[in-house]
């Protein structure tokens, strides 16, 4: 309780250069060492009274932080006058600048442009304050709803996962609720789920865990129930919504691992079957997943990488090779190995470098069939452009040689045509806008030729291309930037009242960098796919309507695998960015949907999802 | 006894001198400069002491141009004069008698709200004349030497005990000469002596700041602050900053210091052990500390072990005086009136009777015959007048005793559901809550300034039509009271305009009429709700209000503020009729006893404490909290309060012995809100942390040790573990628990606003 416990305190004095400064911007210039000295003892003294008659408006406020207007009433208490203008701001940005052995705080004023206000549209009235009721505990037992917090903070989840011995204290947030009611999950689980790590689990097979059952409440085994099979059903409006659930409810980390299983074993089962829908579906859970704020995921990455890769480099992925858009899952599946590595990979479990080196060692390899090579080059390429420039970028003299010995060779076999076909356009996509950065601007076919052979030309008139992009892009920031505010004062607005399952954390997390992305994808995309910009992201903006749009993509039973893996791919590379929350309001970008559902068109022109 | 009289009556005209007509601007300016009470001189050298002050008093009288004023203080000190000569030391004697003490001290308390009636001086943060009448009460009423008002030109005669000076480079000697002496004596004297070290410290380190050795002073301080006890570092880091002569002057903090003595306990073993070695060593520095500005509590018997200690120091001027917890407080509820429960298919009926102004009936319903016999402990019915029910809170009445035979009965296995209502959007800044007894309205105060209240029932809120309209309803009708409401105005949320500042206190009436809000702008304003429109703005506390709260039978009102004083209002006055005052520091919150009688107030100087509404005395300080108090609540049987403070803490005390009574830990930052089952089986905690837990009460209160060893010496063993009285912890997101209401069904409500990161 009251532990002896040596406290320190340092008396902290103004240094009396400020006095000098301040009697400077005074007009007065000399001033004496002595006289600096005394006021800078004052000065300190009454601030820091100041300061402490802050901190009682503080805590009268009820808050945690003390504000501007708290100095002002401590002011007010001692017959000063308020310090004017320093309202509202969320904390005071004082610039730090050093010169001449002269150290210095301000507070910085921007300058600003009149026009730049009066052109920018209003910002949006701030909504008035209101009341909304929910259950915070239902007879002792703490619901899981958005408006609550997760059951288990992810903090809590992950000292689970490292230290099982010491988790739960007792009495603590796990005891409580528990205690009350036997609902859901016995006492036991907080450890149990432990146990559920299949063998594969590296390391320490010396240490002991304890063993407990890990039991999911009827309503768990329900929801398992209905959300794996809405995942992996026909039905799209459905798969929508259980996809956002995954993505979005907060209550999930118990059934984690029967997710995670269900995953790993649902790829290894559907790659031998060259079930490509399933596939994708399984993949989209794992971005579900992955979305999910509240999901401690570090502990069944290693059960999720090896299906996640196995969509990519995997030699079939589909019953028709020639025919099915196989490539757009590779694609879907590299660019969730790049988010895995951005999220899990560290210098201990070296993720990324161990599937870089995976990577590499397929695609460098001879015989690896133009499928394999494709997943390869793509989830090389999502790892962003420094893995680009180091190992693709040097191989692409010897790549584009042996395309072109498929492509104006004499004909072998048509799969193969359309995979180095596909290979080629991979290469083009992902190049052109790195090697765009590292190049001096004049593109000179000849020298492109030179240095990458066969592919020279093509990339040429990529990069230039690429570098008018950009240039578009640039003019667009001032859109994206408006676009976003928007979009946070719509989410942080209506924190917890969200009419869907969004709850006031999870909504401002995600839904704000997507959009970031989002915009940035749509403006770099060549028109030829997505409308212009601002168009889709207007769309996108309109949050709240789940999945209807995406209902047209395959009311079909199964297997016509077009539709879904061509509707899935775009709408999952977009909505999935968006946080799972935002599936495109009305018709997700029709372009890409049509012209593979005929299924006829050319491969080579088609590859219609070039989202970087 | 006569000295004590006259003193009284000095420090009344004392006070009143300031509501002669000066400008109050000029008075708020000196008060925060240094109105404060002359520290009540030791019994023994009362006579000289006394003449001192009051003659500083005259003289600053005269510089004041107070002409009439000074010649009733001369009046009343020649008075004085005499009368000390008359009776000299016998007045002082401890055994004064009950009967002769009380009528002093009514004379005293009733001469508070004479000169907090033209009010200024009253205002001051450190409190008026009535501070150290009241502040020490009946229970030591021989302790109250002299009471004065002074000012900043004679602040000096405050400060003067600190004139007499060692040698300033001793003084760091001195001190760890009785450090090691403390550390090195028996285990069951350190613990007790070791609360000397923390008030030494102070004063050795004023002394040295008063006299001006800014660096012997400087290095004193680096040296021992670190071995003070963590609880004190708010203290200490008032203090740290205190190294200027000229700083004191207007340091509330340190005016504290000396002008309240520092309460310490120690066993009489301990004492002697302590005076021996003081004498040993000759120390007369610390000799003259002990002797100046501590009080020693002084007891027979075993020495308290560190536990003992831990759980009852931490205030501001140390540990509550035993005496200060003895006088009889009338803990139990009063009388319910009587009131017949129509049958269902009567309600009409019921009404209809009613509706003429009849008294009450002297059939029985069993339903409220429970509260029918005389609580032994319940003061006398009519102690405090009480208004008279109307036939609306009759009606309520009714409806509550319905209600209550639906009452979930709680329990450890039967936790109540906790309904949260959350403030969206509250980017001003939520400050206050409160819920109506009935749950049909709420009332947020925020920073802003705006007052809102929401409907959380399908009602709406109206208000009542203009005049003009009024005027052409037929006053015989039926539903006449539905007919004066304007429909146009029906609407979920009111808001109301009025105060300049933000809102720290709302309370709503028991009959739902009206609303109290108190704030920052320094009045309490009382807001009709059928108008709403505000109809009175109470001035008085001219700095922040923290807290407002109505009596539970209406018509009173207390309300707290920056300015140290508690005040009792009535609605229909616009002057309080009693001041509170006594604390040395803010008064945070303020809650009526559920008898109406006492009023309970917690501070910023870490003490709760009880005050007689009747007398104004103070009859209970609990101390034990290491942190301001933001939270109290009585438990429906009026027995117990629990309270909680900034330091996450929530403590339990049994208003009747004057013990703490339990210990409740696990907030981990400001408790907010308390509040008791309608039963009193649960307790409720809302804390800045974003939880609401759940206690065992019952529990709690269970096995309370109320042997005679105990309530005499108020030694209290507390239960090692609260964990297990810990039912349920409920977190939320991210929003702060501001206020808890449990129905009269026992449903919580909880309320806070959403408070993105």
């Amino acid at each position: 309780m009251a532990e002896e416990k040596k406290l320190k305190l340092s008396n902290t004095v103004l240094p009396s250069e400020s006095m000098k400064v301040v009697a400077e911007s005074m007009g007065i210039a000399q001033i004496q060492e002595e006289t600096c000295q005394l006021l800078t003892d004052e000065v300190s003294y009454r601030i820091k009274e100041i300061a402490q008659d802050a901190l009682k408006f503080m805590h009268m406020g009820k808050r945690q932080k003390l504000t501007t207007s708290d100095i002002d009433y401590a002011l007010k208490l001692k017959n000063v006058e308020p310090l004017y203008g320093f309202h509202a701001q969320e904390f005071i940005p004082f610039r730090f600048a050093s010169g001449g052995g002269r150290e210095l705080y301000f507070y910085e004023e921007k300058e600003v442009d009149l026009s730049d206000i009066i052109n920018t549209p209003l910002p949006r009235v701030p909504l008035d304050v209101c009341l909304k009721a929910h259950w915070l505990s239902i007879e002792g037992c703490q619901p899981a709803i958005p408006e609550n917090p997760p059951p288990a903070p992810k903090e809590q989840q992950k000292a689970e996962a490292t230290e099982p011995l010491k988790s739960t204290k007792p009495g603590q947030e796990e005891d409580g609720p528990l205690k009350g009611k036997g609902q859901g999950a016995t006492p036991a689980d907080g450890k149990g789920k432990e146990k559920k790590a299949p063998p594969l689990l590296e390391g320490a097979p010396l240490r002991l865990k304890p063993r407990s059952i890990h039991e999911l409440s009827v309503e768990q085994q329900l929801y398992y129930k209905e959300i794996t099979e809405a995942c992996v059903g026909s039905c799209e409006a459905k798969r929508a919504e259980a996809l956002q659930s995954i993505a979005t409810d907060p209550g999930l980390y118990q059934m984690l691992p029967r997710f995670s299983t269900f995953i790993s074993e649902g790829v290894r089962v559907n790659v031998v079957q060259n079930n490509l829908a399933l596939l994708i579906y399984l993949m989209r859970m794992v971005k579900a997943l992955m979305d999910n704020p509240t999901l401690y995921l570090e502990k069944y990455v290693h059960e999720l990488i090896p299906a996640v890769m196995t969509c990519i480099v995997s030699r079939q992925l589909c019953l028709r090779p020639d025919v099915d858009n196989h490539w757009a899952l590779r694609d879907f599946a590299a660019r969730l190995v790049a988010q895995i590595c951005k999220h899990f990979s560290t210098t201990t479990n070296n993720i990324q470098s161990r599937i870089t080196k995976t990577f590499t060692k397929s695609w460098v390899d001879e015989k690896t069939p133009w499928t394999t090579r494709y997943g390869s080059i793509a989830g090389l390429a999502e790892l962003g452009h420094d893995v680009i420039k180091t190992l693709i970028l040097p191989r692409l003299q010897q790549e584009g040689e042996r395309i072109r010995g498929v492509l104006d060779g004499p004909v072998l076999s048509n799969i193969d045509r359309i995979g180095a076909d596909h290979v080629q356009s991979l290469l083009l996509k992902h190049c052109a806008p790195v090697l765009a950065k590292l190049r001096p601007p004049p593109d000179n076919q000849d020298a492109y030729r030179a240095e990458f052979g066969s592919l020279g030309p093509l990339l040429c008139s990529h990069v230039v291309k690429a570098r008018a992009q950009a240039a578009l892009q640039a003019q667009q920031v001032n859109r994206t930037t408006l676009t976003i505010t928007q979009v946070l004062s719509l989410s942080t607005s209506a924190p917890g009242s969200g009419s869907t399952t969004t709850s006031p954390v999870t909504t401002t997390v995600p839904s704000v960098q997507p959009i970031v992305k989002l915009v940035s994808t749509a403006t770099t995309t060549p028109p030829s796919t997505a409308p212009s910009g601002p168009g889709s992201v207007q769309k996108y903006i309109v949050v709240s309507l789940p999945p209807t749009g995406e209902g047209k993509g395959g009311p079909t039973s199964h297997p016509s695998p077009a539709p879904p893996p061509s509707s899935a791919p775009s709408p999952l590379g977009s909505s999935t960015l968006c946080g799972g929350k935002q599936e495109a309001g009305d018709s997700p970008p029709p372009a890409p949907g049509t012209p593979k559902a005929n299924g006829s068109q050319p491969p080579g022109s088609g590859s219609p999802q070039p989202a970087p | 006894d006569a000295a004590l009289a006259t003193v009284g009556g000095a420090s009344s005209s004392a006070g009143g001198d300031g509501g002669t007509p000066k400008p109050s601007v000029a008075v708020s300016a000196v008060a925060p400069a240094g109105a404060a009470p002359v520290p009540a001189a030791a019994p023994d050298a009362g006579a000289p002491h006394d003449r001192q002050t009051l003659l500083a008093v005259l003289q600053f009288l005269r510089q004041s141009n107070l002409r009439e004023a000074e010649e009733a203080l001369r009046r009343e000190a020649r008075l004085l004069e005499e009368a000390v000569a008359g009776s000299g030391a016998p007045g002082e004697a401890d055994g004064a008698g009950g009967e002769a003490a009380s009528v002093l001290l009514s004379r005293v308390t009733a001469s508070v709200p004479g000169p907090a009636a033209p009010d200024p001086p009253g205002t001051g943060p450190s409190g008026p004349a009535a501070v150290s009448g009241s502040a020490t009460g009946p229970a030591a009423p021989g302790k109250v030497g002299s009471v004065a008002v002074e000012d900043q030109p004679d602040v000096s005669a405050v400060l003067s005990a600190y004139n007499q000076q060692g040698d300033p480079t001793m003084y760091e000697e001195y001190y760890s000469g009785l450090k090691h002496f403390i550390e090195c004596s028996l285990d069951c004297h350190r613990a007790e002596l070791s609360q000397l070290f923390y008030p030494l410290f102070v004063h050795m380190y004023l002394e040295l700041v008063y006299n001006q050795h800014e660096n012997e002073a400087k290095s004193f301080f680096e040296k021992f602050h670190g071995d003070q006890e963590c609880y004190y570092q708010d203290d200490l880091r008032v203090l740290s900053s205190l190294t200027k002569k000229e700083h004191m002057k207007g340091n509330e903090t340190m005016l504290d210091f000396r002008t309240s003595k520092f309460v310490l306990r120690i066993s009489r073993d301990s004492y002697q052990l302590l005076k021996r070695h003081l004498q040993e060593k000759q120390n007369n520095q610390i000799w003259n500390i002990v002797q100046e500005h501590l009080y020693i509590d002084i007891f027979d018997g075993m020495p308290r072990s560190k536990q003992q200690i831990d759980a009852m120091v931490g205030s501001l001027a140390g540990e509550a005086k035993r005496e200060a917890n003895k006088s009889k407080v009338f803990f139990g509820l009063l009388k319910e009136p009587e009131i017949e429960v129509p049958l269902d298919d009567e309600d009409e009926e019921g009404e209809n009777e009613e509706g003429k102004p009849k008294k009450k009936k002297p059939r029985k319903d069993s339903i409220g015959s429970k509260s029918k016999k005389q609580d032994p402990n319940a003061p006398p019915q009519n102690r405090i007048p009480l208004p008279e029910l109307k036939d609306s809170d009759k009606l309520d009445k009714i409806m509550n005793m319905k209600e209550t035979t639906k009452r979930v009965r709680l329990g450890p296995d039967c936790l109540p559901s906790i309904c949260f209502y959350t403030f969206l959007n509250a980017y001003q800044g939520l400050t206050a809550v409160d819920v109506t007894d009935d749950s049909s309205l709420i009332a947020g105060g925020f920073a802003d300034s705006t007052v809102r209240v929401w409907s959380v029932t399908p009602k709406k809120l109206r208000s009542v039509k203009q005049a003009a309209d009024l005027s052409l309803i037929d006053k015989e009708s039926d539903d006449v009271l539905e007919r004066i409401m304007d429909e146009k105005t029906a609407s979920e949320l009111k808001i109301l305009y009025g105060h300049s500042g933000p809102v720290y206190g709302a309370s709503f009436s028991p009959d739902r009429n009206y609303l109290l809000s108190s704030s920052e702008d320094g009045t309490v304003r009382l807001w009709s709700l059928q108008t709403f429109t505000c109809l009175v703005g109470y001035k008085g506390h001219n700095y922040p209000v923290w807290d407002t709260q109505f009596s539970p039978y209406g018509y009173y009102f207390v309300s707290g503020g920056h300015d140290r004083v508690a005040r009792l209002w009535a609605t229909d006055h616009y002057q309080p009729l009693r001041i509170f005052a006594g604390h040395l520091a803010d008064v945070n919150c303020t809650r009526f006893h559920p008898n109406s009688n006492y009023v309970a107030t917690g501070s910023a100087d870490r003490t709760v404490r009880l005050w007689d509404v009747l007398n104004g005395n103070c009859v209970r300080i609990f101390t034990g909290h290491k942190g301001p108090i933001h939270s109290l609540t009585f438990s429906p049987n009026g027995r117990f309060l629990a309270t909680g403070a900034t330091d996450g803490r929530v403590l339990l005390w049994d208003i009747g012995h004057g013990l703490m009574v339990g210990e409740l830990k696990g907030h981990t930052d400001t408790v907010c809100s308390l509040r008791f089952s309608r039963d009193g089986e649960i307790l409720a905690s809302g804390s800045m942390d974003n939880t609401v837990r759940l206690w065992d009460a019952v529990k709690a209160f269970e096995d309370l040790e109320t042997d005679d060893f105990t309530t005499a010496t108020g030694h209290i063993n507390l239960p090692e573990n609260s964990q297990e009285l810990l039912l349920g912890t409920y977190m939320t997101k991210s929003t702060p628990v501001v206020h808890l209401h449990f129905t009269r069904r026992n449903l919580v409500l909880a309320a806070g606003a959403y408070s993105p990161q």
